[in-house]
């Protein structure tokens, strides 16, 4: 069965226990569990043990999901997994090289697997406006202002607060392998990472790129007035923008031919 | 007064020699009053040591004792951020702020459950760090973009706190005091506790909420808005185009089983009576239409 469903149109069915982590799974709250899901009186003390052996393989493996689905009880009172699911917290690998080791990269998206080696975090999507930016809340936001403005985004990228030039070349290398892409937003705020150093990694990367899509730059921050003249200065067909809204326009404006609106 | 810190705020790096800790202690050092704050490192291979001046103790404890410092700010890497924070608990410290990003949500379990029933304040981890602008700086935000003004923000990411902030200096509005909650699922003080301290700060007039997709922050800040908040709110939620079931960067950007969507979440805020805004270049402006 889909869990998401079940929540969504049966959430009686949905039942929530809170784990005391000093505590773990108790015995009192593993038959609770087991008698709200129907499991007979006779096989209450196998799902004991069943639940109790989840939760612990749960927490020593850090993960983030475990998912039994479905779970029966044979005709002779076993119970069973017929199959199952686990998420790991990426975050906690470090400790775990077994997991590390079964990790399959051909059920990854191949542009997801490219970006985590130059440590950028990217997830593709389905819009065709690239685009890239420092910091995971900003590039969120910057996907929606394009949104916003009546187009869809490629691509969540972020570079990381403090990107640095040859970052900025590969996340755009890794944007224009998807075809889809039709135009490329930078958003980028300078904070200790200053703008100028910003542009001349933008700059560099469209040559090195032979970039041959619009490209819309908006800076904010240090040395911002360095970072548009740069731009400026370089020749490219790099369109600036004052602020996020301004940048979403221009790009919507320049790949799909209109003036963006806010839907 | 402004909120968690001022120009009279002691602070200690725990994690002052590493690369990331020294090049933002001495940032941090820089600004402001931060000669006067920034008065100890901890290190427990280099006690005795001092990093350009500041000297280093080998434990948190020794460290407030020598020096008086009741606030500490962790950049240790993230298998020893955890047991950061537990070693700055224990020794009673008002306030923690850890900056360090990619710490296993199992330790955050772990040192959130030690943590109850104790003193300590915990800001992040994940994020980056708290400032009050013109007296204190902790943490890695750009100083030089904020100035001291009557607004607080309170937000879940670092870069979207800075755009929010910049915004909010184009109109000539100063800042109370940022703070920057983090990205992580398990973490210190959520939106929630910083709009009490705000709504209880004299010298902050109005706030800007800054929240993204995952968990339900944001709803039960909005909820407490509605009951108890004496000031204008504004918001702003990122995320409405972000894929179910994928993390956005953040550990705790993820919309999962259908819930923690940036529209529920607006929508929460909506009927709380809090403005919010949809286009992410209007945060200051909206402010300013409230106040």
């Amino acid at each position: 069965m889909e869990i998401e469903e079940v929540a969504a149109h049966h959430p009686d069915k949905i039942h929530k226990v809170a784990v005391d982590p000093d505590a773990g799974l108790t015995d009192a709250q593993s038959d609770e569990i087991a008698r709200k899901i129907g499991v007979p009186d006779a096989s209450i003390a196998q799902a004991r043990t069943f639940m109790q052996g989840l939760y612990r393989a749960f927490v020593e493996c850090d993960a983030s999901l475990a998912e039994i689905n479905p779970l029966i009880v044979t005709g002779k009172g076993d119970v069973l997994a017929l199959d199952a699911k686990l998420n790991f917290d990426a975050n906690a690998l470090f400790r775990h090289p077994d997991i590390v080791a079964m990790r399959d990269l051909d059920e990854e998206d191949p542009a997801e697997v490219e970006a985590s080696k130059y440590d950028l975090s990217y997830i593709s999507l389905g819009g065709n406006i690239g685009c890239l930016v420092n910091g995971a809340g900003l590039a969120m936001a910057t996907m929606d202002t394009i949104k916003l403005f009546g187009a869809e985004p490629a691509n969540f990228l972020d570079v990381g607060g403090g990107a640095t030039a040859q970052k900025v070349t590969e996340a755009f290398k890794l944007m224009l392998k998807n075809p889809a892409v039709k135009g490329i937003l930078v958003n980028i705020f300078g904070g200790i990472m200053r703008c100028d150093t910003i542009a001349e990694g933008v700059i560099a990367a469209a040559k090195e790129v032979k970039l041959s899509v619009p490209l819309v730059v908006r800076m904010k921050g240090t040395n911002e007035e360095l970072g548009r003249k740069a731009l400026q200065d370089s020749g490219l067909p790099i369109i600036s923008a004052d602020n996020m809204a301004d940048a979403a326009k221009k790009i919507v404006a320049a790949v799909i031919g209109k003036q963006g609106r806010p839907a | 007064m402004s909120i968690l810190i001022d120009r009279n705020t002691k602070v200690m790096t725990q994690g002052i020699t590493g690369k990331t800790g020294a090049f933002h202690t001495r940032l941090c050092r820089d600004y402001a009053n931060g000669k006067a704050c920034f008065v100890a490192g901890v290190n427990p291979s280099k006690a005795g040591e001092n990093f350009e001046g500041i000297p280093i103790y080998g434990t948190v404890r020794e460290a407030k004792q020598q020096t008086g410092a009741t606030v500490s700010v962790i950049y240790v890497p993230p298998p020893f951020a955890a047991s950061a924070i537990d070693e700055a608990v224990d020794a009673e410290l008002d306030l923690v702020i850890c900056i360090t990003e990619g710490v296993p949500v199992r330790d955050m379990i772990a040192t959130r459950n030690r943590m109850r029933g104790k003193k300590t304040i915990l800001v992040g981890p994940n994020c980056p760090g708290v400032i009050t602008p013109d007296e204190i700086k902790i943490g890695i935000m750009p100083g030089h973009i904020h100035k001291k003004g009557r607004i607080g923000v309170v937000s879940r990411s670092g870069t979207l706190t800075y755009e929010a902030v910049g915004q909010l200096m184009d109109l000539g509005l100063g800042q109370s005091t940022c703070v920057g909650i983090g990205g992580d699922p398990v973490n210190g003080l959520k939106h929630v506790d910083v709009m009490r301290l705000f709504n209880d700060d004299p010298e902050t007039d109005a706030v800007i909420m800054v929240g993204e997709i995952g968990g339900d922050d944001e709803e039960t800040c909005a909820r407490w808005i509605k009951a108890y908040m004496k000031k204008p709110v504004v918001g702003f939620i990122a995320g409405v185009t972000a894929p179910p079931g994928k993390r956005m960067g953040h550990a705790g950007a993820i919309i999962s089983g259908g819930k923690g969507t940036a529209t529920e979440k607006l929508a929460v805020m909506e009927e709380c009576g809090i403005k919010v805004t949809r286009n992410p270049a209007e945060m200051a402006s909206l402010l300013k239409s409230v106040l």
